[in-house]
């Protein structure tokens, strides 16, 4: 563990793209070390005590905000919701604006998902608030990236010199780019699968591997990631049918014999059973979803507490 | 009213002179070899640092009166122009209401000339009514209220038969008229210049190809028309290369690109910055050499600012909802001269492409330096270093991606209608 001689120096959580790799290291241990207190019976430390913490959606979310609303909880911070329909929003006040006014309240942090691409930055640039990304359009979410490299580290034992698959829509997925920036920069082999339309050759750039078909993609893999097709961020000739992307794009029984005999199987939620993941494999021994669930409290502790504590790490339990 | 210019570097378009001017009466008088004497002259101008050049005009400008005053007004858009130093402006139609009526035309004149500024406004027509792409303006009776040029300028044609005759019945009225070429399908909503950056940003992309096919489109209907067109804002290779192919082929075709497009990349608009989203979008560095080499061997006419004012708040926002745009008077001179500075187009070239080219385009007479010709000038000062902030720009907007920058060169005086004015 690094974190003795680590100092944490960022006010806000934006990406991983910026992140270092000791960045990520730091989270992932900080993760696994208050992920013991869910475990107990009384699920309180009163570490954040007196911080607040408010989400800021823009989008719906199940797992996300809970996740974080119960990772506050857990650190006794003050976690309050904001959702889009219950807001100023819909009276026309720039998101700016709410922030600047959630500000003036004291808060200590603003946790803001988006269906645009680089709000949570436009927003960093101009408060002194801690931001959180809990996903920004088609571009980053980070703290599903975190959680997934701590799922796959407590299963495979390493998060570096992997062989991971991720199948699916990766043009519009920022859980794709924040994984395909994380799981780099920590050295592993990275394969994206899916039709051209869903997964353009400029992602090599990334140092990504480009696949089109699940055999070639899928081989001898110790990881693979199944995304969501994001119905709501596509026109509409991306695929021509629901039916065709499940018969050359499902990860089902069939398909997942390609990868490692040992593979571990994940996605990020909300899952569309039967069409990119058939049911048998989602809730069949390879799959880790919920366990990913689980960790997404724990990155979430960690992320807050490592933001409000000002980086100092004290111990926690 | 006697104005002197002694021991200036003149820029002509037979080349660069060491020489001395004398205007009287609106008019340049004297041009000799030995300094004319001051005596008795309004004002005098003796600097040898300075560049004279015959009166620049900018064909591409937005000026957003009426409609849009709070981004701009003919006004402070005039003013913005005159501290650039040009002398005149073509303004583009995509006012509200839209300038495709002689009234709104009309309008526009009068304003420019309320507000007393030395810049004259030449109206650009829409080509079709409200920008629609569908039903053509009433072409002559624009060109008989003042309209130099028709230009659906943000929007392409989409309709290919309604271009054709549009270039058809423009010519008619022997006008130009000038493309936004773009493949609107291809680029629908998109954001940013496709590539890794907009793949990095998560950023819908605008592929270089709906401008490339734009051009193809435009320049073959204007192939099969005879008509003549320009077009605007040429910011890739292959665009710059179908341009010099239908050249050589021998069509009547100019085209313009604007500083942004020979100075910047796509790299720009890293950190999601607002101020570098624009249409069309930056593009890669291999782009902004092609352009370059565009302008070096003359494929490219014209450097155009393409001025395309905004509010803050339409840039202090998630860049999803920022407005296209930036504005470029004011920064047209110290850019182009970075053309020289590198040795990729002399003072003359200069000359040519924000003097002589533009005015030939529209129809207009370019002011030359000559004895007996009408005094219309702009004198720069090509070291003068100054930074581009709310303080130095005129215009009621700052959204550029200069901002806060330090740029060389400015122009210091203008001379018009036979007054001799200072900028700075």
């Amino acid at each position: 563990m690094q974190k003795d001689n680590f100092k944490w120096n960022r006010k806000d959580l934006l990406g991983t793209y910026d992140l270092s790799k000791e960045e990520i290291i730091f989270l992932l241990d900080t993760a696994k070390s208050m992920e013991e207190v869910l475990n107990r019976d009384v699920k309180k430390v009163p570490t954040l005590r007196g911080k607040s913490c408010v989400t800021l959606f823009y989008e719906p979310s199940t797992r996300t905000r809970t996740s974080f609303e119960l990772a506050g909880k857990t650190r006794s911070a003050d976690t309050i919701n904001i959702s889009v329909s219950a807001s100023s929003a819909v009276k026309g006040e720039t998101i700016l604006d709410s922030v600047k006014n959630i500000e003036a309240m004291s808060v200590d942090c603003v946790i803001i998902r988006h269906n645009n691409s680089g709000v949570p930055h436009f927003i960093a640039r101009n408060t002194k608030l801690a931001v959180i990304n809990a996903g920004d359009g088609s571009h980053e979410h980070p703290s599903q990236a975190l959680l997934d490299l701590l799922t796959i580290r407590d299963y495979k034992g390493t998060i570096e010199g992997l062989n991971i698959a991720i199948v699916g829509d990766i043009l519009h997925s920022r859980v794709a780019r924040s994984n395909i920036f994380a799981l780099k920069k920590l050295n592993n082999n990275v394969n994206l699968v899916g039709p051209k339309t869903f997964v353009p050759k400029d992602f090599e750039k990334f140092g990504a591997n480009v696949f089109h078909n699940l055999e070639e993609g899928l081989s001898g893999v110790d990881v693979v990631m199944v995304l969501r097709l994001q119905k709501e961020r596509m026109g509409k000739c991306f695929y021509p049918t629901e039916r065709e992307y499940a018969k050359f794009f499902s990860v089902n029984r069939q398909s997942i014999k390609y990868a490692k005999e040992d593979a571990i199987i994940m996605h990020p939620g909300p899952v569309n059973r039967g069409l990119e993941i058939s049911s048998d494999v989602l809730d069949g021994e390879k799959s880790v979803v919920l366990a990913q669930v689980t960790r997404g409290v724990a990155v979430r502790m960690a992320v807050l507490y490592t933001l409000l504590s000002g980086g100092r790490f004290e111990d926690s339990n | 009213m006697k104005i002197v210019i002694n021991n200036a570097t003149v820029v002509t378009s037979s080349g660069v002179f060491r020489k001395n001017i004398l205007i009287k009466d609106c008019v340049i008088s004297k041009i000799s070899d030995s300094p004319i004497s001051e005596r008795g002259a309004s004002f005098v101008i003796n600097d040898k640092d300075l560049l004279v050049f015959p009166g620049f005009l900018d064909m591409h400008t937005h000026l957003r009166e009426p409609g849009f005053e709070y981004k701009e007004d003919i006004e402070t858009g005039l003013r913005s122009a005159h501290y650039g130093g040009f002398i005149g402006v073509a303004v583009m139609a995509n006012t509200n209401p839209v300038n495709d009526c002689s009234t709104v035309t009309h309008f526009m004149i009068c304003r420019a000339k309320e507000t007393g500024i030395p810049v004259d406004l030449y109206p650009i027509g829409a080509i079709t009514k409200g920008l629609n792409g569908e039903t053509l303006v009433e072409m002559g009776e624009l060109r008989s209220a003042g309209v130099v040029a028709f230009s659906d300028d943000g929007k392409s044609v989409t309709n290919s038969e309604i271009l054709r005759r549009a270039f058809e019945y423009a010519e008619t009225f022997n006008m130009p008229v000038i493309c936004h070429s773009e493949e609107s399908y291809l680029s629908k909503d998109g954001q940013i210049n496709e590539g890794e950056i907009s793949l990095l940003l998560g950023l819908k992309g605008i592929p270089r190809e709906a401008e490339i096919l734009g051009i193809y489109r435009d320049l073959t209907i204007a192939k099969l028309t005879g008509g003549a067109i320009h077009i605007a804002h040429v910011s890739t290779k292959e665009g710059v290369e179908l341009i010099r192919k239908f050249k050589k082929e021998g069509l009547s075709v100019t085209c313009e690109t604007c500083p942004q497009y020979f100075t910047l990349t796509e790299k720009e608009v890293l950190g999601y910055n607002t101020f570098a989203k624009i249409n069309p979008p930056l593009r890669t560095e291999e782009d902004r050499l092609a352009v370059i080499e565009g302008l070096r061997d003359g494929t490219i006419d014209v450097i155009a600012s393409d001025h395309a004012p905004h509010h803050l708040d339409e840039k202090n926002c998630e860049f999803q909802n920022a407005s296209f745009g930036m504005i470029g008077l004011e920064t047209m001179v110290p850019l182009c001269l970075e053309l020289v500075r590198m040795g990729i187009l002399d003072f003359k070239d200069l000359a040519e492409k924000l003097s002589r080219r533009p005015h030939r385009i529209l129809n207009l007479n370019s002011p030359k330096i000559k004895e007996g010709e009408p005094a219309n000038l702009t004198i720069i000062d090509p070291h003068f270093e100054w930074e581009v902030n709310e303080k130095t720009i005129h215009s009621k907007s700052i959204n550029t991606p200069f901002l806060n920058k330090k740029l060389q060169g400015k122009a210091k005086y203008v001379i018009k209608g036979g007054e001799a004015f200072e900028l700075f």
